[in-house]
């Protein structure tokens, strides 16, 4: 299996996000998904960043993809979607995160090979099989995903393509046109002082209970306990899972990356590696998705 | 000037199918007793019988009935969503709703005459899109999600062929649809999958010394203090804590409601406004159906002199989640 880095879902300051992405160079991760995903008032990195850094990373013999935005509302974001999808044909293969993309990147000539990002609402070989005929050659499946149902679509497909899951990292759960995180300090969307800025790991959100229960990330909506497959490494290769996406997190995330390609090389134990990261996350570990479950339940690992 | 927007009613009974014609709905959605539709609740929805008395009723009255076939089918439950679709074909649907793109194949295939709508589900926000599935399936109608402004659902508008229907009032979705996994993480359940939002067999409602508790799967949603009125727990809704402060987090218990915008939104050329909430009584869908036909028939007869009714306004906020309302998306502050 090969190890992917997703794209940054926070927002952090643009010295921060270039001495992150420089370290990953030299990281064991095969692919990395670059880009703004979630807000498109988000601009400390703009395309030009974003694909000077690609072309560092392809030098240190990543494989780079480019992520389009999950909520696509105005022109301007629009002709944001349709600069990255041109880079598409320019070099850089580049990950549908709505249906507007996947348009763009089909009308693309020559055709380009795209990824099918985790937000297109996959589930079923049909929908997925009309993908594939579009130009998808890997497919990102939905987080709330079960291993079951993972199994289920791959073995139904008439053309085998690569498989990603999303395997460790706050779990991205729902988009809105508003911002929480604007909401939080009374600010509004258009004037919110870009406070996504403070959070390098989103904002907690607990019951009444003081119970972890969400992160607020701008506009999207995480969980708060981190999903992680660490644990599961053996059952998720025996689904026929090809590629772990991790999430960046505000620390330890090359850490992470190492504990992920050590238990793949044989020399770590699952077991062993969550006990190792469970103290360097932000929250505590989830996996309920995996067997089928609510998210945020925590499952021991098949003896 | 165009013509005014059709009205779009929720059926989720045989006597909500009648109110809502008989208080002057085009058209009036439905979903069957199962999963296939984003309303799985128990004792909602309809079977062959009811099914086909309400297309009568609906027929004889010159309306139309749209049937929501808008969860995702998995792999192995494939052939109930196809079986579905067979369905609403043979019971003479005047179109589907539908937002899974193997499933709008099928149907295309399958019924090269039936009319197809795409959901809110399907998360279209752009005519790029919408157009995506038209030129795949020629889909004739999308459903907005509840995030564009005005401007921006002219902007889609001006751009597609294909039609425009917008939510005019109701339950408020704070997410865009079809893009939110909240359910699934507390529950396991979610609209894409198991049509059902926060569903009822997980909620439990208790009473404390600090207050009537609402949770879901064992998650406090909300907790309520004597003078309150205890809310279900739709977990987006709840209070929560976050940095010490304890409030609405995500959003308020309220309504939609676009009554105020209706000139324009017909101005820009929306064909059709939904009325959301087909787990509502008929006695909310009778009072909703007759504030909206009243509107759009003052509309009709004179664009230019449209003025809201205040007694509209408070009839439909006797029936709004927690009593108030709100204009969503549309007014640029809410975001």
């Amino acid at each position: 299996m090969k190890l992917a880095l997703g794209p940054l879902l926070y927002y952090w300051p643009r010295e921060a996000t270039l001495s992150f992405y420089a370290a990953i160079a030299d990281s064991p991760v095969d692919i990395v998904y670059l880009g703004e995903t979630v807000c498109s008032r988000r601009h400390e990195l703009r395309l030009p960043d974003w694909l000077e850094i690609a072309q560092v990373l392809r030098d240190a013999g990543k494989e780079v993809v480019l992520s389009s935005q999950v909520l696509v509302e105005s022109e301007s974001d629009l002709k944001t979607l349709r600069r990255i999808v041109q880079q598409s044909t320019d070099g850089f293969r580049v990950e549908a995160n709505d249906m507007g993309a996947v348009r763009l990147l089909s009308h693309q000539t020559p055709r380009p090979a795209w990824v099918a990002g985790p937000t297109l609402n996959v589930f079923n070989p049909q929908t997925l099989g009309m993908l594939q005929d579009l130009g998808a050659r890997r497919w990102v499946a939905a987080p709330e995903m079960s291993c079951a149902q993972i199994s289920a679509l791959r073995a139904a497909l008439d053309t085998p393509l690569e498989v990603e899951v999303f395997a460790h990292g706050r779990l991205p759960l729902a988009y809105s046109a508003r911002c929480f995180t604007a909401r939080h300090f009374n600010l509004q969307k258009d004037s919110c002082g870009f406070r996504c800025l403070e959070f390098a790991d989103g904002i907690p959100l607990n019951t009444r209970e003081g119970e972890p229960f969400l992160t607020l990330n701008g506009i999207q909506t995480q969980s708060a306990q981190v999903h992680s497959l660490l644990g599961l490494l053996p059952e998720v290769q025996a689904a026929g899972v090809d590629i772990l996406r991790i999430s960046p997190q505000g620390q330890h995330t090359d850490t992470l990356l190492h504990l992920f390609r050590r238990v793949l090389d044989g020399a770590l134990h699952p077991t062993e590696a969550l006990a190792s990261a469970t103290p360097l996350l932000p929250a505590a570990p989830c996996n309920g998705f995996w067997r089928g479950d609510a998210g945020l339940t925590q499952h021991p690992a098949l003896v | 000037m165009p013509a005014a927007p059709e009205l779009v009613c929720p059926a989720g009974s045989l006597p909500a199918l009648k109110t809502a014609i008989d208080h002057g709905a085009d058209c009036v959605y439905l979903g069957f007793k199962d999963a296939t539709n984003a309303r799985n609740f128990s004792g909602l929805n309809f079977d062959e019988k009811s099914l086909h008395e309400g297309v009568a009723y609906a027929h004889r009255h010159g309306r139309k009935v749209l049937l929501a076939l808008n969860t995702y089918p998995q792999t192995d439950n494939w052939p109930s969503w196809t079986r579905a679709v067979d369905r609403a074909a043979e019971a003479g649907m005047d179109a589907i709703i539908l937002a899974d793109p193997g499933l709008m194949a099928y149907a295309r295939r399958t019924h090269p005459t039936l009319r197809l709508h795409l959901s809110v589900q399907g998360s279209a926000t752009t005519h790029e899109a919408i157009n995506f599935y038209h030129e795949h399936f020629g889909i004739s109608r999308a459903v907005l999600p509840r995030v564009l402004s005005l401007a921006q659902v002219a902007q889609v508008i001006a751009q597609t062929p294909v039609e425009i229907e917008v939510f005019g009032f109701g339950g408020l979705c704070v997410m865009v649809e079809g893009r939110c996994a909240l359910s699934a993480y507390a529950t396991g359940e979610s609209p894409n999958c198991q049509g059902a939002c926060s569903p009822g067999k997980h909620v439990r409602w208790e009473q404390t010394p600090k207050g009537m508790e609402t949770r879901l799967n064992g998650v406090l949603i909300d907790r309520f203090e004597a003078h309150e009125r205890a809310g279900y727990p739709t977990l987006c809704k709840g209070r929560f804590e976050v940095n010490g402060a304890s409030y609405y987090a995500i959003e308020e218990p309220t309504s939609l409601n676009t009554l105020e915008l209706l000139p324009e939104l017909a101005r820009v050329g929306v064909k059709a406004i939904k009325i959301e909430g087909r787990q509502r009584s008929p006695a909310y869908v009778a009072q909703v159906t007759q504030v909206w036909r009243a509107a759009l028939d003052q509309l009709a007869r004179n664009p230019e002199g449209f003025r809201v009714d205040a007694r509209w306004m408070s009839e439909l906020n006797k029936v709004s989640e927690g009593q108030s309302h709100t204009l969503g998306a549309y007014h640029r502050p809410w975001k």
